[in-house]
């Protein structure tokens, strides 16, 4: 059954040697290695197999595979790519396709001509890849995906000294390496389209990430989710750690089941009055949504957003590429220090025959407290804090009347259950009270001076209204576990922590992160608004596209001339020798003994020596040895040329001549 | 298409001279410096810069700067390959140029010889339809040979040949036109076949042992040699017998060959009836003389006689 075997079809030209398949297929590889992570397993594994076994296959014997198998398998792969996603058009599936269809190039892969055409569309393929993360990592290993491309590409070429595969692959790494001052100066100058072409894909994968609606267990994807949500510098001296809230979005209204944000929405914040305010500016990451998180609270909106009920930032368009922007927060205010009655309504909404017990005790701890709001909240901090609460990131699954199976049975979960029970048993009590989810905490990296908040940072939180002092915030959870406001979701929990969530291995990460930060900063997010600041260290604010454009056709002249020069640079390697005696030359014309023109080495040194009594024995013995060096033999012995050198090096002329 | 091309080569060889391969014949060692190296996009190239201008185009439209950095570097990259393209021959000497022996209407060897200083990969040299690749090490050497056709006997001056490289991406071809100023002497054809040549009468001799006055030789007695030939003082002093050994065959008679004596043929027939002679003397080994209008050349065998009778031929007007 070596069907394998069989495979001879007629192919024109000469074969691809079998140290040039080795390097596509490896490319091919790479390529597959960088889609991996967004193509669905499946089809990865059986790419890798198609590959392995063309590759097993060829090593046997070199032949194309035939039609009756090709067709079909092009025809399984669009069939299988349009079941898994609905349509071939987009980038996904488009991505899937393209990588599939090189692979299965790969079966007919025989002459370097079709080498040749696979290695570039792998290129095109790496660059693919790109679309779907941007990152340091995977930009790196795009970028050593190259390594194979170019390394194949050369053994195309036919007579070249025999190199095992590392050597050559190391060449490709040189090539680059010398191209990269060309390739930064392009990068930066290559003006930038003020509006795409044609539209851009839009993000069409569920990114994990804070979501408009909240219900007790509903974020525990997000809390060990350990990506980058976004990244703070604040102006002057940060916060303090128990100050660092960022507020994303506002509940009020609560179904019995979940929280959600837009129940009635009037579009108009809350008057605030404020004492000091704390400028940062936070570069958030991609998420697809459209709220700007922001510390608690912002003072005012930035471009493109607008300031919503509950003070969050709503922006016009969900952020699908990095975004930075700077704002101005108050850590001590007065938020709405007077409720309407509309607002104190929907601020003590609650679902009809939900949660009676849990309404139950608020309603005796109304009567017992009276209108003492701080007391009411005080006796719910204490229930969570004395009652035998826990905090874990896997809590018991709640019943229909959730707040009271949480509060009266399981009494176990996190933030999310925590802010939820709280806001509740307040409206019970008759205290305004609601719902606010965001970021809390975060790493704060030395090094770099910023804060890096990661998705695992989501966080759940209360505000109650008290009159005269307006919306106070309320962390059910602190009072539970002081330790998720001071160290983090994950430590807080101490349970189902992946090894790769080892308090050590984090504390690398998120020092690592300030590449991360590093490379978004400078590369990601190098926009056309970037590009036109480009030159301001040199005297020009504004720098447009005309403007960019002579300078890359500049630069690049500049890059070709030092290139040109390197290339034509004809490096004379002068004999050991001969350069000793210059040496010698350049010591005796010092003393005031030139070489003549045309005057022999013998006949000069005799000169010199006569001019110099002092070093004539010395002169004497280098000439003979000069002598001996030039024309003894076709090869002088290497010591007696080191020795030689020496000689020259140590001799001294003595200023004082005749 | 393909002829389009080739008008093309055609006007731009009468246009560009110096690009193409109108150059002058130059003597040996011929080093390749700028002034003569050409480079152009190979199709490869052509096709991968199409290639890279969509990367380009989609990276800008989809505001995607991590693709953006990676076209940079391919096309940068790709930039680079092109000085290496250039350096590939840059410097690269053919040093001397040996021929072979050809007789006309015979390929005839051709023994290039290549150095340069830095290592170089994959060169290659079209000569005569012919393409041939190596590589050096540094400072090394390479020899290539090639069969160059013949069609007739005299200096047949060497074709102009092309030295091209595509290393090290195959995104650009360098290529310089080397036209030495040497020539390979083709010897004349000979004749297929014509009587042997006119000999003086005493043939009959020929045959006759040679017997000596010197002893030629002592070997050890065979069954069947003449008791007459046994050296009997010789054997006294060895453990068996030995023999004298007189039988040389005598060599072959000398053959006189003369122009003068073929009158009747016509200039070019009476080359190729001399060149067949010659040669044949030369297979059998015998002594020969040749005269000719332009020379005379004593009577003598072996290898360097045989040439210097077949480019005395070849020579002749």
């Amino acid at each position: 059954m070596n069907w394998g075997l069989r495979w001879r079809r007629r192919v024109e030209g000469p074969l691809l040697a079998p140290r040039s398949f080795d390097l596509t297929v490896l490319t091919m590889l790479m390529v597959l290695a960088v889609h991996a992570p967004h193509l669905p397993a499946w089809l990865s594994t059986a790419l890798g197999a198609v590959l392995a076994l063309r590759w097993w296959q060829r090593r046997r014997a070199p032949g194309k595979a035939p039609a009756w198998l090709k067709l079909p398998l092009i025809a399984l792969l669009t069939l299988a790519i349009v079941t898994t996603y609905g349509t071939i058009f987009g980038r996904a599936p488009g991505a899937a396709l393209a990588v599939g269809l090189l692979v299965l190039k790969l079966l007919e892969t025989e002459t370097p001509r079709d080498a040749r055409v696979g290695i570039a569309f792998a290129c095109f393929a790496l660059m693919a890849a790109l679309l779907f993360d941007q990152g340091l990592v995977a930009t790196f290993g795009v970028a050593l995906g190259l390594l194979p491309v170019l390394a194949a590409l050369r053994s195309l070429e036919p007579a070249q000294a025999s190199a095992t595969l590392l050597r050559q692959l190391l060449p490709g790494l040189t090539l680059l390496a010398v191209s990269l001052p060309l390739t930064l100066f392009a990068f930066a100058v290559v003006p930038r389209l003020s509006s795409p072409l044609w539209g851009a894909p839009q993000a069409d994968e569920t990114r994990t990430g804070l979501s408009s609606e909240m219900s007790p267990g509903g974020m525990t994807e997000l809390l060990i989710d350990d990506s980058p949500a976004m990244r703070v510098t604040f102006d002057g001296t940060p916060p303090p750690r128990d100050a660092l809230y960022f507020r994303a979005y506002v509940m009020r209204f609560y179904d019995g089941s979940s929280w959600h944000a837009s129940n009635n929405p009037s579009p108009e914040p809350e008057p605030l009055e404020s004492y000091g305010r704390q400028g940062y500016t936070v570069t958030l990451l991609p998420n697809g949504q459209r709220v700007l998180p922001a510390l608690d609270v912002p003072l005012q909106s930035v471009a493109g957003a607008t300031l919503r009920l509950g003070r969050v930032l709503v922006r016009d368009q969900p952020v699908n590429d990095t975004l930075n922007y700077h704002l101005d927060s108050a850590l001590h205010y007065r938020m709405q220090a007077r409720l309407s009655s509309a607002d104190a309504r929907a601020a003590l909404q609650l679902p009809a025959h939900f949660n009676p017990r849990t309404i139950a005790l608020g309603h005796s701890w109304r009567q017992r407290y009276g209108e003492d709001t701080g007391a009411i909240v005080k006796a719910a901090l204490d229930m969570f804090h004395n009652d035998g609460f826990s905090y874990t990131l896997a809590p018991a699954p709640l019943g229909r009347d959730a707040m009271d199976d949480f509060l009266f049975a399981t009494r176990q979960g996190f933030c999310e259950h925590y802010a939820s029970a709280f806001t509740v048993l307040m409206r019970a009590a008759g205290v305004p009270a609601r719902v606010v989810t965001g970021y809390q905490g975060g790493f704060w990296n030395r090094m770099g001076s910023y804060l890096l908040v990661r998705q695992s940072d989501a966080h759940a939180w209360s505000e109650v209204w008290i009159d005269g002092r307006g919306w106070v915030r309320v962390d059910p959870t602190a009072a539970v576990r002081p330790e998720r406001v001071s160290l983090g979701a994950a430590a807080a929990s101490g349970d189902g922590r992946a090894w790769y969530q080892d308090a050590w291995l984090q504390g690398m990460r998120n020092r690592w992160d300030i590449v991360n930060r590093w490379w978004d900063k400078g590369v990601v997010g190098f926009d056309a608004l970037r590009q036109k600041g480009l030159l301001t260290p040199f005297g020009v604010p504004q720098t447009d596209n005309r403007t960019l454009a002579w300078l890359l056709v500049a630069g690049g002249m500049l890059f070709g001339g030092a290139g040109l020069a390197w290339a034509m640079a004809r490096r004379s390697r002068m004999d050991p020798a001969l350069a000793a005696l210059r040496r010698l030359e350049r010591k005796l014309a010092h003393a005031g003994v030139a070489r003549r023109r045309g005057e022999g080495p013998q006949h000069y040194l005799r000169r010199a020596a006569r001019a110099l009594p002092r070093q004539r024995d010395a002169l004497q013995a280098l000439m003979e040895q000069y002598l001996q060096l030039r024309y003894a033999s076709d090869e002088p012995a290497s010591e007696s040329l080191r020795d030689f050198r020496r000689k020259v090096r140590d001799f001294r002329t003595a200023r004082v001549v005749q | 298409m393909r002829a389009l091309l080739a008008r093309l080569q055609q006007w731009a060889e009468r246009r560009l001279p110096a690009l193409t391969r109108y150059r002058r014949p130059e003597p040996l060692p011929i080093e390749l410096h700028r002034r003569r190296i050409y480079i152009v996009p190979t199709g490869f190239g052509l096709g991968f810069g199409v290639l890279l201008l969509v990367m380009l185009v989609g990276a800008l439209n989809y505001t995607n700067n991590a693709a953006l950095l990676l076209t940079c570097l391919l096309g940068s990259a790709s930039m680079t390959s092109m000085l290496l393209t250039f350096r590939a021959l840059d410097g690269l000497t053919l040093a001397s140029v040996r021929s072979g022996e050809a007789i006309a209407g015979q390929p005839v060897d051709l023994h290039l010889v290549f150095f340069a200083g830095r290592p170089r990969e994959s060169i290659q040299v079209d000569l005569a339809g012919q393409t041939q690749a190596f590589h050096l090490a540094t400072g090394g050497e390479a020899e290539l040979v090639f069969q160059l056709p013949t069609t007739r006997r005299g200096w047949q001056p060497l074709p102009r040949m092309r030295v091209w490289s595509t290393w090290p991406l195959g995104l650009f071809r360098a290529w310089s036109w080397l036209y030495p100023d040497q020539s390979v002497l083709v010897w004349p054809q000979p004749e297929a076949k014509g009587p042997p040549p006119r000999l003086p009468d005493n043939d009959a001799a020929e045959r006759q042992l040679h017997r000596g006055e010197d002893l030629a030789a002592l070997r050890d007695y065979r069954a069947g040699d003449p008791p007459r030939h046994v050296a009997w003082k010789a054997s006294a002093r060895h453990e068996g017998l030995l023999v004298k050994d007189f039988e040389q065959p005598r060599a072959h008679q000398e053959w006189r060959l003369d122009w003068r004596e073929l009158g009747n043929l016509d200039h070019e027939a009476r080359i190729a009836r001399l060149a067949r002679w010659v040669g044949e003397a030369h297979a059998q080994r015998r002594r020969y003389g040749l005269w000719l209008p332009s020379q005379e050349i004593v009577a003598d065998s072996g290898r360097d006689h045989y040439a210097r009778c077949m480019s005395a031929l070849a020579l002749l007007p």
